[in-house]
C-alpha cells in the first residue's frame, strides 16, 4: 500500500544526503571532545557555515569557493570560543550557548539579502560504471562528492586517533591535561587546534545544508542539526565509525518521515516531524543507559577547565 | 612576561562591576555593527536603550511594554538561575514556556465560554504544570537513565514547537473562523484574560507572579536550606554528597522549579500580551533568559536589573525596525554579543594578570 510507492534505492539515496550535514558536524564534535573540550555551539558555528558558504557560493558562482568559506567562517566562530574558553578560561557550557545563540543572529543578520535565491548548483559525481549497476548505482553511487569526502574524513579521523602520533597526543590531553602538560605537551595549543578543526567541519556541515540538500537560505534553516550533532557524539561513544552508523540511522528516520508525510499517512505533518528529535533522545537514553559503556568512555577532562599553575 | 594567576578567592568588586562594563562594551560593538549596516550608531544605540523610556514621541507606548517584555524572562530566569547554580543546566525553558502556554490556553478553551472566578487560577495551575511536566522529562531520564539533559531539553523544545504548531492548526484551531491557524483570542474571553491590573502600568498577573518568585527564590537562596544545598552541589560536589545532598533529588526540584516557572510564564503571555494560541507564539524568550541568569549574576535581584535590560532591547529593536529599519535579527546579535563579553570579563574576576620579571626557570 503506501509503503509499497517508496523505492528503496531513491530512499538510501536520499538518506546519505540527510545524514552527510550531521555526520560533518558530528565528526568534527567528536575531535574537539577527544581533546577533553565540550563546545555546545555546534548549531551556531553550522548556521555562520549554512550562510558564509551560501553567499560566497553565490557571488562566487563556485559552490567550490562556498564550501572553503563556510569551512573558514565556522572556523571563525570557533577561535572566538577558544578564545573565551582555553585563553580567558570561561565556563565551557555558558561559552558554547552564547556561541549558538550568536551564530543564529548573526547569521539571520548577514544572511537577510540572499533570501530566496538559488545557489549554483554542485554536480554529481559521474562514476561512470559504477553508477550504472541496479540498485546500488542508485542508492550509492549517484551522489555528489561532499558525501564521499565525509566518508573518507570519517575514515581519517579514525585513523589518526588510533594510529597517528598526534592523535594518541590528543587524547592524551583528553583523557588527563595533567599529565600530558606534565609530559611537555602544549594542553592549550592542541585545544585550540581541534577547537578550529571542529568549527570546520560544523561549517561544511552547514553549507551542505544551504547548497545542497535544501538548497537554499533561510533564517535557523539548521533546525536543531547542531544538537543533533552534539547527541550523536554521546551515541557513537566517542568512536568514528559508530558516529558515522547513527548518522545513517538518524538520516533514515529524516528520510522516512518525509515520505511517510508525501505518501499521505493519515498522521499529521507536525507528529512525523518531530519523530527526528524523539529518536535521538530515546537513542541517547538507551545508549547513557547502559551500564558498561556508553558515557563511560567519555574522555577524563571533557569539559574541565585547564590552567597550568606551575 | 605577562601571565595569569588564579586569584586566592574571586574579585568581589568584578562580579558586581563586570555586567555593567559587559553592557557598555557591547553598546560599543553595537554602535559599530550599526555603523556597518550603514545605520547612524548614535541615533541607533539611543533608540535601542533610551528612547523606550525617555522618548515623548513613543515613552506612552513602549513604557508599559518594558514590564510585559520583561516579566517572562524574568520569571524564566529566575527559576534557571536555581539550576546553573546546582551545575544542572535546563537550556530547553522555551519548550517548558510553550507547554505551559498550551496547557494553560487549553484549560481556558475547555471552558469557554462559560464565566467563572475559578477559570483563571486553573489556567495558573494548568501552566505550571504543563512546563513542570515538560522539564520532568530531562530531569526522570537524568535520574534514571544518567541522559544529559543539556541535550535532552534542548531538542524537546524542538518538539514542544511542532506539538505548538498541531495544536494551532488542529485541535485549539478557532472553529469560528474558517481557514485560519490560531486559537480563539483569549484577551475577549473574560473569564480566561490575563488582563492589565493597573491601566497604562503593562502590570498585568505575570508581572506580580515574576515579583513573588523574585522574593520567593531570594528568601530560598540565601535563607533556606535547599538553596544552601543547590550552592553546595555546585561549587563542591563531593563535599555535598557527604552533607546528604541527594544529587538526584536535586535534578528533580531544580529543573521542576525552572520548568514550573517557564510554564507560567507561556500561560500569563498566551493569556494577556499574546492573546492566542499561534503557531509563531514563542519567539525566544526561553532563551533570552539564559542570558538574564548569567548577566545577573544567577542573583534573583541581579536578574531583575538584566531581565529589566533585555526587555528593553526587545522594545527598542522593535522601534528600530519601524523607524529605522534595522534587521530583526540585530538585537539576537547584541544579546549574543552581551553573553560573549560578560563571559570573557569574567576572567578577571577569577584571575589576575601579573607581569613578572625574568625569566622563568
Amino acid at each position: 500500500m503506501i509503503l509499497g510507492s517508496i523505492n528503496p534505492a531513491v530512499l538510501v539515496a536520499a538518506l546519505m544526503v540527510a545524514a552527510t550535514p550531521i555526520l560533518l558536524a558530528a565528526i568534527g564534535e567528536l575531535i574537539v571532545e577527544k581533546a577533553g573540550v565540550l563546545n555546545l555551539g555546534v548549531e551556531g558555528m553550522m548556521i555562520i557555515g549554512a550562510v558564509t558558504g551560501f553567499i560566497i557560493a553565490v557571488n562566487s558562482g563556485s559552490p567550490l569557493m562556498g564550501f572553503i568559506g563556510a569551512a573558514l567562517g565556522g572556523m571563525a566562530l570557533s577561535l572566538l570560543f577558544a578564545l573565551l574558553t582555553q585563553a580567558l578560561m570561561t565556563n565551557q557550557v555558558a561559552s558554547g550557548l552564547a556561541l549558538t545563540l550568536f551564530g543564529l543572529g548573526l547569521s539571520a543578520l548577514i544572511g537577510q539579502k540572499y533570501v530566496g535565491i538559488t545557489p549554483p548548483r554542485t554536480p554529481k559525481l559521474d562514476l561512470g560504471l559504477l553508477s550504472d549497476i541496479p540498485f546500488l548505482g542508485r542508492a550509492v553511487f549517484s551522489h555528489d562528492i561532499v558525501v564521499y569526502l565525509t566518508i573518507a574524513l570519517v575514515g581519517a579521523v579514525w585513523w589518526f586517533l588510533k594510529y597517528s602520533r598526534a592523535g594518541m597526543i590528543l587524547r592524551a590531553v583528553g583523557e588527563n591535561h595533567d599529565a600530558a602538560h606534565g609530559l611537555g605537551y602544549h594542553v592549550k595549543r592542541v585545544r585550540v587546534l581541534a577547537i578550529m578543526f571542529g568549527g570546520a567541519c560544523a561549517g561544511l556541515g552547514g553549507a551542505y545544508l544551504s547548497l545542497i540538500r535544501v538548497p537554499q537560505w533561510t533564517e535557523g534553516m539548521t533546525v536543531g542539526a547542531g544538537w543533533i550533532a552534539l547527541a550523536l557524539v554521546v551515541f557513537a561513544s566517542w568512536r568514528p565509525w559508530r558516529a558515522m552508523a547513527g548518522a545513517y540511522l538518524f538520516g533514515g528516520v529524516v528520510v522516512l518521515q518525509l515520505n511517510l508525510q508525501a505518501a499521505g499517512v493519515r498522521i499529521p505533518v507536525e507528529y512525523l516531524s518531530m519523530s527526528p528529535y524523539l529518536i535521538t533522545i530515546l537513542v541517547l537514553v538507551i545508549i547513557s543507559s547502559g551500564k558498561a559503556r556508553g558515557s563511560l568512555n567519555a574522555p577524563g577532562s571533557l569539559n574541565r577547565p585547564f590552567h597550568a599553575s606551575s | 612576561m605577562i601571565r595569569l594567576e588564579k586569584r586566592k578567592e574571586p574579585s568581589k568588586f568584578w562580579r558586581i562591576a563586570n555586567p555593567f562594563l559587559a553592557v557598555v562594551l557591547t553598546m560599543l560593538a553595537g554602535a559599530v555593527m550599526f555603523a556597518m549596516l550603514g545605520k547612524d550608531p548614535v541615533v541607533a544605540i539611543r533608540l535601542i536603550f533610551f528612547d523606550p523610556i525617555f522618548s515623548d514621541t513613543f515613552g506612552s507606548y513602549s513604557r508599559p511594554q518594558l514590564l510585559i517584555k520583561s516579566a517572562p524572562l524574568i520569571l524564566i530566569a529566575v527559576g534557571l538561575a536555581v539550576g546553573f547554580k546546582a551545575n544542572i543546566w535546563n537550556i530547553g525553558a522555551e519548550g517548558q514556556y510553550i507547554m505551559g502556554a498550551l496547557f494553560g490556553a487549553g484549560v481556558a478553551l475547555a471552558f469557554f465560554p462559560a464565566p467563572g472566578w475559578y477559570i483563571f487560577p486553573l489556567m495558573v495551575l494548568a501552566g505550571a504544570f504543563g512546563g513542570f511536566l515538560w522539564a520532568m522529562i530531562p530531569a526522570i531520564l537524568k535520574t534514571r537513565f544518567n541522559t544529559n539533559e543539556i541535550l535532552v531539553s534542548l531538542l524537546l523544545v524542538y518538539v514542544a514547537e511542532k506539538i505548538l504548531a498541531a495544536m494551532a492548526l488542529g485541535v485549539m484551531r478557532n472553529p469560528d473562523i474558517a481557514g485560519f491557524p490560531g486559537s480563539r483570542d483569549l484577551r475577549r474571553y473574560e473569564a480566561a484574560h490575563n488582563a492589565e491590573l493597573f491601566a497604562n502600568t503593562g502590570i498585568h498577573w505575570g508581572v506580580v507572579a515574576a515579583l513573588i518568585a523574585v522574593i520567593f527564590a531570594y528568601v530560598m537562596m540565601t535563607r533556606h536550606m535547599l538553596g544552601f544545598h543547590v550552592q553546595l552541589a555546585g561549587q563542591a560536589p563531593r563535599a555535598a554528597r557527604f552533607a546528604g545532598v541527594s544529587p538526584a533529588r536535586l535534578v528533580v526540584i531544580c529543573l521542576g522549579i525552572s520548568g514550573a516557572l517557564a510554564g507560567l510564564a507561556g500561560m500569563f503571555e498566551v493569556s494577556g500580551p499574546g492573546g492566542q494560541v499561534r503557531i509563531e507564539f514563542a519567539t525566544g524568550y526561553g532563551f533570552t533568559a539564559i542570558i538574564v541568569a548569567f548577566l545577573g549574576r544567577l542573583n534573583p535581584i541581579g536578574i531583575v536589573l538584566a531581565g529589566l535590560l533585555l526587555g528593553l532591547t526587545y522594545i527598542g529593536g522593535e522601534l528600530g525596525q519601524m523607524i529605522l529599519q534595522l534587521p530583526g535579527a540585530a538585537i539576537q546579535v547584541f544579546q549574543g554579543m552581551l553573553l560573549f563579553f560578560l563571559l570573557a570579563l569574567d576572567f578577571q574576576t577569577n584571575y589576575r594578570l601579573r607581569l613578572s620579571k625574568g625569566v622563568r626557570t
